[in-house]
């Protein structure tokens, strides 16, 4: 078990996590296609921070490399202070299922699965009782308003509720960080505006949020807002409150 | 813990081999019929196995049976009227055996042949087995009522019979046959025991194995009711020693043959090969013509053991490449399951799934699948053979350790062809999945 959950003292000033010179780039062919370049960034405990930038910029290949699915071409990324680099394919499995809540562009629910099920997938790799997780998983789908939907299968929920399944999934691991990329990208405003209050309540309750976006809205109810451009930093902003 | 996982995924294994029915169902036929094939060919091949095994053990594994044999005619007969011909075991012979092979412990002399025999206004043909009091001791039939012959009989040549438990069903019906009178040619014979009818069984056996010209009397033994045993004396002074034989080829040929066959047992099983060596030297000196054939029912015993255990083999294997092309049929399906749900494996991984998660989840699936046809195999295979016997007439046997084999196999499968689709599934980079439509 990786422990990088910062001690007290040093919670302060060491980021959660911390990206130096960080590269990303793919061979197509003879041709090296670089989709992220010299990323320099560090984010802290507690933060709620956008990503925003055009399509194809590098937002959802930055927020894998946060979230431990793909691994940087060069540079380092630290995550609670371990390099992780260095970690083999089941320490990074165990950071994503204990530490890390993953909310997809679209929505990426098991069909087969329903509510209830899905929620719980997190905990099934982690070390939950089928007790605990299954009560987990009610409380989580009632927080995320679908209390009444708990047997129903992805195919029979509207968008918006998929969306909020795939949050209540992302919770249920206790993550330290949750990532969400597009929450709201196919859902109308109302829809949206509820996925928003129930980020804007992670945020309260202490979560370090990382969210893609397009929206504008969206991005001024978040602290700090990174404007990505070709796969570098472009710009990055705090909102004042 | 542990269990609590197994539980979940054989859950979720079943759940989504439930969603593709009509596929699980197909593709766990291939095992099924694989399995039951494996079970059904083992079954026939054992049955008839023991079958063999049993007819020949009839003959005694200690004995040695000497047989008298129609030589190849010869040319110079042909055309003649009337010949005498004059071949086979003699009562010389029995001496030699007896006197010149030391491991001889028993010996039986027989006469057989066939004839009419007549109880009130019934009729039947039955062999006549001309034989010693001590016949017992080398054949497993055995005196039901009454007693065998005694050495009284033979000395006096009395006319007394056992007659056998199918000449009793088909000659007395309901009456006692003992202290009856029994007439077979112009003479009558007193009943004076019931023995059972196993000899019937083992000469059929001898007759089946060796497919050599065989004489007028044994062919015709074959459609025999049953046996009725006379002494040797008695045969010898009332039947002669000449029996009459109509040959299409040579018209009218009267043949003299003293014994049928001489029946030799030694001490214990390690000597019967040597023996037959002995008997073969002492009697290739006096019968320069080819008028006699040694039996040894354990050599018998050991060839159809060979016989059975090719036949068992190629059956087995023709089985199992079913159960291959079964278990090729499962990898096939388990392939395109896993890039059908490719999507599925990357939400997995991305949501903290070890690779050996993976790997335990499709692996687990496709053992599912295998077990499941493995037990439907079984009852299916061990159906099989019932009907086989049913309807078939032939002997099946279906032993556990086939169905533990069956099963074994099909869990070896089952491991073998799912591995490697899991292990693909589990390598496969879990962003390339998700993005995977
Ligand atoms: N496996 C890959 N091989 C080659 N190029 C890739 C691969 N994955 C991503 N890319 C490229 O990387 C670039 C960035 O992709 P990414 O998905 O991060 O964009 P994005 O900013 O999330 O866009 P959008 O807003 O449309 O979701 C794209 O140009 C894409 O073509
Ligand atoms: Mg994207």
């Amino acid at each position: 078990m990786i422990e990088f959950r910062e001690s007290p003292k040093a919670k302060a000033d060491m980021p959660t996590l911390q990206m130096k010179n960080l590269c990303k780039s793919y061979q197509l062919g003879t041709h090296e296609l670089r989709v992220l370049r010299d990323i320099n960034v560090s984010i802290y405990a507690g933060e709620y921070v956008a990503i925003m930038g055009p399509s194809g910029s590098g937002k959802s290949t930055l927020l894998n490399m946060i979230g431990c699915l793909d691994r940087p071409t060069s540079g380092d990324y630290l995550l609670g202070g371990q390099n992780v680099a260095v970690l083999d394919d089941d320490q990074l499995s165990m950071i994503r299922g204990a530490r890390i809540g993953f909310v997809f562009q679209s929505f990426n629910l098991i069909a087969q699965l329903n509510v209830v099920e899905n929620i719980e997938i997190p905990m099934y790799y982690q070390n939950f009782t089928e007790h605990e997780s299954n009560r987990r998983a009610r409380e989580l789908a009632h927080m995320v308003g679908l209390g009444d939907r708990l047997g129903h299968r992805p195919s029979e929920l509207s968008g918006g509720q998929q969306q909020r399944v795939a949050i209540a999934r992302a919770l249920s691991n206790d993550p330290l960080i949750v990532l969400a990329d597009e929450p709201t990208g196919n859902l109308d405003s109302t829809s949206g505006a509820d996925i928003l209050t129930i980020l804007d309540r992670l945020h309260a309750e202490g979560k370090t949020l990382i969210i893609v976006t397009h929206d504008e809205q969206i991005a001024t109810c978040a602290e700090r807002v990174i404007r990505l451009f070709d796969g570098r930093i472009a710009k990055e902003e705090y909102n004042k409150r | 813990m542990f269990l609590y996982r197994l539980k979940r995924t054989v859950k979720l294994g079943v759940k989504s081999l439930w969603m593709h029915r009509l596929r699980s169902t197909l593709t766990a036929l291939g095992i099924i019929f694989g399995v039951s094939s494996v079970i059904a060919m083992l079954a026939i091949g054992e049955g008839a196995s023991r079958d063999a095994q049993e007819k020949i053990a009839q003959l005694g594994s200690k004995n040695i049976i000497i047989k008298t044999i129609k030589p190849p005619e010869d040319q110079s007969s042909i055309g003649q009227q009337q010949t005498l011909v004059e071949y086979g075991l003699t009562y010389d012979d029995a001496e030699r055996f007896q006197n010149g092979i030391p491991n001889v412990q028993v010996l039986v002399p027989n006469r057989r042949l066939s004839h009419q025999a007549l109880y009130r206004n019934r009729r039947a043909s039955i062999e006549v087995i001309g034989t010693v009091p001590w016949y017992p001791e080398i054949s497993p039939t055995r005196v039901r009522f009454g007693r065998f012959l005694s050495t009284i009989d033979m000395h006096y040549k009395r006319g007394v019979c056992i007659v056998d438990e199918r000449v009793v069903r088909e000659l007395f019906g309901f009456d006692d046959p003992l202290g009856q009178d029994l007439k077979i040619g112009s003479d009558y014979y007193r009943v004076v025991g019931v023995a059972t009818e196993q000899s019937a069984a083992a000469s059929a056996a001898v007759n089946q194995l060796e497919q050599r010209d065989a004489t007028g009397a044994k062919k015709a033994a074959g459609a025999n009711v049953g046996g009725i045993y006379i002494p040797l004396t008695t045969v010898k002074d009332r039947f002669g020693e000449t029996t009459m034989q109509v040959s299409a080829a040579s018209g009218q040929t009267l043949e003299r043959v003293e014994l049928q066959e001489i029946i030799v047992q030694v001490q214990s099983i390690d000597m019967v090969l040597g023996t037959r060596r002995s008997v073969e030297t002492l009697i290739s000196r006096f019968h320069k013509k080819n008028d006699y054939e040694i039996v040894v029912p354990l050599e018998l015993m050991r060839q159809a053991k060979d016989i059975q255990r090719i036949f068992t083999i190629v059956l087995g294997s023709i089985a199992a490449i079913s159960l291959l092309v079964g278990g090729i049929g499962i990898m096939n399906i388990m392939m395109a399951t896993v890039s059908e749900r490719t999507r599925e494996i990357g939400i997995r991984r991305a949501l903290g799934a070890k690779k050996r998660d993976i790997v335990f989840q499709f692996l687990s699936e496709t053992l599912l699948l295998t077990l499941a046809g493995g037990v439907l195999g079984i009852v299916l295979g061990s159906a099989i053979p019932y009907f086989v016997t049913q309807f078939g007439q032939m002997r099946t046997a279906v032993t556990s350790g086939s169905l533990v084999l069956a099963f074994g196999i099909s869990a070896a499968v089952g491991i073998t062809f799912g591995l490697y689709p899991a292990i693909r599934a589990a390598n496969m980079d879990p962003i390339e999945s998700l993005r995977h439509e």
